[in-house]
């Protein structure tokens, strides 16, 4: 666990200071901080996971770390609202009045068939992240 | 299984909620190609797997197994046009067909909202369904415009990786989509940081912003002559758009150019 090569592998590792290996190494001694926010710097690109000498899936393994985070409320704000948009619209990114008419001068149904024109597949959704108790507050 | 060349058409967030451009050059491309775009009503988003897989892997796995559950009731085999939701629908649909008690578990979770949920629909984005299936050779027919750019192509990290679920068994240096851009007459042109990340991932860009750009900044600054940036996924377009003077294109609206459509039809303008 020391060759480096998810370290040397990793997007973020280039412009800020995070270092694959040490999370990874952490994570095995049981020595994570949940606060730390390099946490949240992996883009899940995949490039550590594919090469890693040893096979160790790494990229899945972060996410584990975070899921621990989330679980401990530790987590970045722009991630709650996400959240929050696909509990109330179930879009992570949902539509706004001037996509409507983009859409209609393009020819396009105005609001796409999806939960946004479907109210009960939005229920659908709803019940479904309730089920593990999540609903996210305003 | 799809009937042949029909689909149930995946569209995301991204692409109807911000990108719709996108949606309308795919739409054209595919009614010229026979290739079938069916609605999937009440879909939703696929889920973000850059937050809702760092929260909630369970979660995760069951909303996705809605979306698939959507398209296996109008039996088909889904057709998506994002890296992201690949993703998460093409990860979520191998890890459910390979892992029976989380193949349970979400047809239990889709009983309470009243959902068989007795098969897993397959999953396809649909630049390797164009690549692999349908063929180049069979793409090149509908060819009139033979453009003449130079392109710098990004294929972003989830239309490869994981590689244990994807066409491509090449990561390192794929050639798949140089060789769809160049079936429309343009050159792609190699680039020093060509295969890395945009840096919008993991909910980077939501989340970090800062660094987030920083990763498309040093990408984007190795490219040097090219007319466009194209790409197979809604959220790489906007963040490297978002940092670059080369104009962006998704690689629906540079074939649809190929194809003899304008700009007017494509609701863009084109400018190199």
């Amino acid at each position: 666990m020391k060759c480096g090569s998810c370290t040397a592998s990793c997007p973020s590792g280039r412009v800020v200071a995070f270092r694959t290996r040490k999370l990874v190494e952490d994570r095995a001694l049981g020595e994570i901080d949940l606060s730390d926010i390099s946490i949240w710097y992996c883009t899940t690109c995949f490039n550590c996971m594919e090469r890693c000498p040893r096979g160790i899936d790494i990229t899945e393994e972060i996410l584990k770390i975070r899921e621990e985070a989330y679980r401990q409320d530790m987590v970045l704000e722009p991630h709650r609202a996400v959240l929050m948009y696909i509990f109330k619209t179930g879009h992570a990114v949902p539509i706004k009045d001037e996509i409507k008419a983009k859409r209609t001068s393009l020819g396009l149904d105005e609001v796409p068939p999806t939960t946004h024109r479907f109210s009960a597949a939005l229920d659908e959704v709803r019940k479904l992240m309730e089920a593990e108790n999540i609903e996210p507050q305003e | 299984m799809s009937p042949k060349n029909d689909f149930a058409f995946f569209l995301g967030c991204l692409i109807p909620n911000r990108l719709p451009e996108i949606e309308k050059a795919s739409r054209l491309v595919c009614e010229r190609l026979g290739i079938g775009l069916q609605d999937m009503e009440g879909a939703s988003c696929c889920p973000a797997p850059g937050v809702m897989k760092s929260f909630d892997k369970s979660l995760w796995v069951k909303l996705a197994g809605r979306n698939l559950d959507i398209a296996s009731s109008m039996e088909m085999d889904i057709i998506t046009l994002c890296n992201g939701c690949y993703g998460t629908l093409k990860d979520a649909s191998m890890e459910l067909k390979n892992n029976e008690e989380l193949f349970q578990k979400v047809k239990d979770a889709m009983a309470l909202i009243g959902r068989d949920f007795d098969r897993v629909a397959d999953v396809h984005h649909i630049v390797e369904y164009l690549y692999f299936d349908y063929g180049l050779e069979n793409i090149k027919k509908h060819i009139s415009n033979s453009l003449d750019y130079k392109i710098a192509a990004h294929y972003g990290c989830h239309l490869l990786k994981p590689i244990k679920y994807r066409r491509s068994d090449n990561f390192e240096n794929p050639k798949f989509f140089d060789e769809l851009i160049e079936i429309t007459g343009s050159k792609s042109i190699d680039y020093a940081e060509k295969r890395s990340c945009c840096g919008a991932g993991g909910g980077l860009r939501s989340g970090i912003k800062d660094v987030s750009l920083d990763i498309a900044r040093k990408k984007v600054s190795t490219i040097h002559g090219a007319d466009f940036i194209v790409t197979p996924c809604p959220f790489c377009h906007m963040q490297l758009e978002q940092v670059s003077n080369i104009p962006v294109l998704y690689y629906t609206q540079l074939l649809a150019m190929a194809m003899g459509f304008s700009d007017e039809d494509l609701g863009i303008e084109v400018r190199v």
